[in-house]
């Protein structure tokens, strides 16, 4: 499968190994991704409050910049959360408003460049994999199941809302990531903060605010005696990790949850070291969390599931549609 | 092309422009209307034009009785609201002057002019041309002459909820014959599911119980459960229905109801059925104990002898041999001249909001668990517990709104849930003790007692938080959240974020259309609302009318509704339906589609479209068929005949296009330079 690539900031610098990464495993997994040329910052999260048309505007010229590249694909892929918001909703604003589209076209014209709405497609990387690649192409190329190691997935708020083209399962219950790292060998932990607020920018405006919010997400993950995080987006990654250590400072607590790139683990699943997937660089030492893969922890066997006794007075749960969980 | 018909007699047409107070007349100059057709349009024949402050009042109608008298006109034309409103009224004033009812057609100068024209002038000169229209189309009128239809006497009920149940009383009490179809193995509808009811909080079962039983015993009433209405053909005052009598497995003319069968099965499966999934019942079993009939149902999916071949506890123990594993289906064919569809509504799905956590957090119910939660009959017997079927809460919140007025999931307001968080509030409080939070977005207590019955509540002592809540988590902040529920909302009285912790959450799920409603309302050829819920012939006038003949609808089935009103509905209906078997026959109107039958290709293009279910073919002369009664005038198929061999009675080809020329009729004064 052959797509567009949209790098974006982070992935240039603070996130850096999150690219290395993918692009290790977009080379494993078959996929031929081609670098947007002569992008430009997507504004990240604030600009859109600041400057309304402007902010849309300079996604625009990405997507406009990507409609003229776009050969032999309609697909437009980001990585970071962010980004990948960003290109969805100035698509879809311009889609929805024809008001909006002219103007924001206006404004490309300046430039010499004109977007027709919906004429790509916004997709994020774990998307791609889990939609058009499958689990079960994952689950072959896997030659060292992460086994050993329990992992919570978590997505931040940006990838799932708004999901203004329904590519993911659920806003608030997303399950894509879980059942991948389950393909992967890892132990899922069902993390309840997996779609909750990182704190986004706020470490640089309130970081009060921000170490409480940090502090709820990884409160739970080490209650939940969670290994390691595992994050698709670079701001996520970025406040979790660099700023725990702050966040420990503030509330005389001594947490250590570390985080990593989903791309970092399937890497790792896929035979790649350590190093070649920029793992180590982090602010919260992963080391002991991976130094588990492989080692077979005692096996607990799953109990069965025991038919209701009579004396058990408890009343029964409502039924959940089931879900794909693994490619078994 | 039919030749054109001569219209009979020159025309001497009347015209009568409405001020209807100010609606019309605030933005069209209506005397300029009336005197410019008396002027241009007189070549037509045009006698005489006037207009008038209200058309409709009886002074406006004698106005064209006498001009009918007076001036001999065997043409009306009327310029007033729709004929959707008036129509029937001005025909009657041409009757009553001797004139065929027919040959009188209605400009809509007010819902298609003055009420969506704000230019004055532009307002004036599309009257005009309205006008113009209605009389370029009245010459080509013909008189006609009402089809009459017998209306069977026996009705046909399908739905029995409270509505339906009252309906059938209604219309049974008068010794007419009625079918009651009911999907579920008892009738009751989700009444019968409730404790209490607000604002009185009278016994639901108590006050309900005893109309099923009336309805078990009615000599009039053909009650047939666990059966669905499979076909449906024919028109008013005799519509053929075919029933699916689903196999019990039970005979039940050999039947006691005595339920040793239940109490022998060995098999205990979760009641996703009446009992909301919180309950439990056999593989035979009667949905609850006061069950009409009281005939059990083999659930063969869990039953052992059909899983294994083994088992048949039921019938080694069934003294009057009533249990047959080789039961069949049965179709049953009736005749009836009316249906009342009284078929009810669904709870919206509490797991589409998965930021309130039910099926995540054991802890969160929905309204309907509740109600079997604290009703004496359900699986706790009245006990108010949390999930592990013991505890009892010391807090509780209660959720309004859930899945209503939501842009995310439906916009309406569902109408009871106000009144049932209240009714669950005083419950809890009244049993439990507990603390009890309210989270609204407004209170809506507006019948008879409503109100009064809020204020007791808040005088209980219940909290309310004026709130959408954001999300129910079990993620504790600090140490008072340990082990609790946390309902995170902002409260906008007092414009802060509040985290309440409670052990229990009730979630107010709304009401919804039946997930088949669709498939009904096409099955009986009535149409939905966008949301799904029957649309009524008239919201306000009519409500429990639909624009097809012969077809009614009560209860909820049209909107959400408290049981009052959806009693008042179920009586409504069966008076409109006495009111037609009194009559004996129904006098319909004659704008009929029918086809050419020389002309017809059998293409059978029309076939599909009709709405009404009209149209059928015939396949031995291969030409289709439109059934008068059941047609209801509408042109979809005259429009759609590629062969131009539908003609519609009152809609022909020179009446339309006459009414077009008259429209595009060129009487702009040429501007003054």
């Amino acid at each position: 499968m052959k797509y567009l690539f949209y790098p974006g900031c982070s992935m240039q610098r603070s996130a850096k190994p999150y690219l290395d990464s993918l692009k290790l495993v977009e080379k494993t997994l078959g996929l031929e991704s081609v670098d947007v040329e002569d992008w430009n910052c997507c504004g990240a999260t604030e600009f859109s409050s600041v400057n309304r048309t402007a902010s849309h505007a300079i996604v625009g010229r990405n997507l406009a910049l990507a409609q003229e590249q776009a050969s032999g694909t309609d697909e437009l892929v980001a990585a970071c959360s962010a980004c990948y918001l960003n290109l969805s909703k100035t698509d879809h604003f311009m889609r929805e408003d024809a008001d909006f589209n002219a103007l924001v076209n206006d404004a490309l014209s300046a430039g010499g460049l004109e977007y027709e709405p919906g004429s790509v497609k916004v997709r994020h990387s774990l998307d791609i994999i889990v939609n058009n690649v499958g689990y079960d192409a994952v689950k072959e190329k896997v030659t060292k199941p992460l086994s050993g190691l329990r992992v919570g997935a978590y997505y931040g708020c940006m990838i799932v809302r708004p999901d203004v083209n329904e590519r993911f399962s659920n806003p608030e219950e997303p399950y894509e990531l879980e059942d991948l790292l389950e393909v992967l060998g890892a132990e899922v932990v069902d993390f309840k903060m997996k779609t909750q607020c990182c704190s986004g920018h706020m470490t640089q405006i309130s970081s009060e605010v921000a170490y409480d919010m940090i502090k709820q997400i990884v409160k739970p993950a080490v209650e939940e005696e969670i290994d390691v995080l595992v994050t698709l987006c670079p701001m996520c990654q970025l406040n979790i990790d660099a700023f725990q250590n702050e966040m420990n400072k503030h509330f005389g607590t001594n947490y250590e949850v570390p985080i990593l790139y989903f791309s970092q683990l399937m890497g790792l699943a896929f035979g790649y070291t350590e190093k070649e997937l920029g793992i180590g660089k982090e602010f919260v030492n992963v080391s002991p969390a991976l130094a588990k893969i492989g080692k077979t922890t005692e096996e607990v066997p799953t109990p069965k599931k025991k038919k209701k006794s009579k004396s058990d007075p408890s009343l029964p749960m409502p039924k959940m549609p089931i879900h794909y969980r693994g490619g078994s | 092309m039919a030749n054109s018909k001569t219209p009979s007699g020159k025309p001497r047409i009347g015209v009568y422009v409405c001020h209807c107070g100010t609606n019309i007349a605030g933005v069209v100059d209506v005397e300029d209307v009336a005197n410019w057709s008396a002027e241009e349009l007189k070549d037509i024949g045009v006698v005489l034009s006037r207009d008038n402050k209200f058309m409709c009042s009886s002074q406006g109608q004698e106005l064209i009785e006498s001009d009918i008298k007076e001036f001999g006109l065997n043409r009306v034309v009327v310029a007033a609201c729709s004929p959707h409103l008036h129509e029937k009224t001005f025909r009657g004033a041409c009757e009553r002057a001797g004139m065929n009812p027919f040959f009188c057609e209605m400009a809509s100068i007010r819902e298609q002019v003055s009420w969506v024209t704000k230019d004055k002038k532009k307002a004036t000169e599309k009257s005009k041309s309205m006008v113009a229209g209605a009389v370029n189309r009245v010459v080509y009128h013909e008189a006609l002459e009402p089809i009459k239809v017998p209306i069977n006497p026996t009705t046909l009920i399908v739905g029995g909820g409270i509505a339906g149940i009252q309906a059938a009383l209604e219309i049974a009490n008068t010794g007419h014959e009625v079918y009651l179809v009911e999907r579920e193995p008892s009738i009751g509808g989700h009444m019968a599911q409730f404790d209490k009811t607000f604002p009185t909080l009278d016994c639901s079962a108590c006050i309900l119980t005893p109309r099923m039983s009336e309805v078990g015993m009615h000599p009039n009433i053909n009650l047939l459960t666990w059966s669905e209405v499979e076909n449906v053909d024919g028109f008013v005052g005799n519509f053929d229905v075919t029933i699916r009598k689903k196999s019990r497995c039970v005979i039940e003319e050999d039947c006691t109801g005595c339920g040793i069968c239940v109490q022998k099965c060995p098999i205990t499966v979760i009641d996703d059925e009446f009992g909301v999934g919180i309950g439990t019942r056999k593989a035979i079993y009667t949905p609850f104990d006061q069950a009409i009939p009281n005939y059990p149902v083999l659930d063969k999916e869990n039953c052992t002898y059909f899983i294994k071949g083994t088992c048949r506890a039921c019938e080694k123990f069934c003294a009057t041999n009533a249990i047959d594993f080789e039961q069949q289906d049965e179709i049953i064919n009736v005749t009836v001249g009316n249906i009342i569809l009284a078929t009810g509504y669904d709870l919206f799905d509490a797991r589409k909001m998965p930021n309130y956590g039910y099926g995540r957090y054991p802890n969160v119910f929905t309204s309907m668990e509740f109600e079997r939660l604290c009703n004496a009959a359900g699986p706790t017997n009245g006990e108010i517990v949390l999930r592990d079927g013991v505890t009892a809460p010391k807090s509780v919140a209660i959720v309004h709104c859930v899945g209503s007025r939501d842009k995310n999931h439906n916009n309406y307001c569902s109408a009871i849930c106000c009144m049932q968080s209240l009714k669950f509030a005083h419950i809890v409080y009244e049993r439990t003790g507990a603390e009890i939070h309210n989270f609204y977005i407004d209170i809506r207590t507006t019948a008879k007692n409503y109100d009064e019955f809020y204020q007791r509540v808040l005088d209980e002592g219940t909290l309310f938080v004026r709130g959408k809540v954001a999300e129910i988590t079990d993620v504790p902040q600090n140490e008072a959240e340990e082990g609790k529920l946390i309902v995170q909302a902002e409260d906008t009285l007092a414009g802060l974020q509040r985290r309440i912790p409670v052990d229990m959450v009730i979630l107010s799920v709304g009401l919804e259309p039946k997930g088949d409603s669709d498939e009904v309302a096409h099955q009986f050829g009535i149409s939905c609302s966008s949301n799904g819920w029957f649309t009524e012939k008239h919201p306000k006038l009519d409500p429990v009318s639909t624009m097809t003949e012969g077809i009614f609808i009560a209860g909820c089935a049209t909107g959400p509704k408290d049981i009052p009103a959806s009693v008042s509905q179920g009586s409504a209906a069966a008076a409109r339906v006495i009111s037609y078997i009194e009559m004996g026959e129904l006098e319909l109107e004659p704008v009929r589609a029918s086809v050419i039958e020389e002309i017809c290709s059998g293409c059978k293009i029309c076939n599909d479209l009709c709405p009404y279910n009209a149209i059928i073919f015939i396949e031995d002369k291969q030409v289709t068929e439109i059934n008068e009664a059941l047609c209801q005038g509408c042109g979809t198929c005259v429009a759609a005949c590629p062969a131009g061999a539908i003609v519609g009675t009152g809609f022909s080809n020179e009446q339309i296009l006459a009414q077009i020329e008259g429209l595009m009729m060129d009487f702009s004064v040429p501007e003054v330079v």
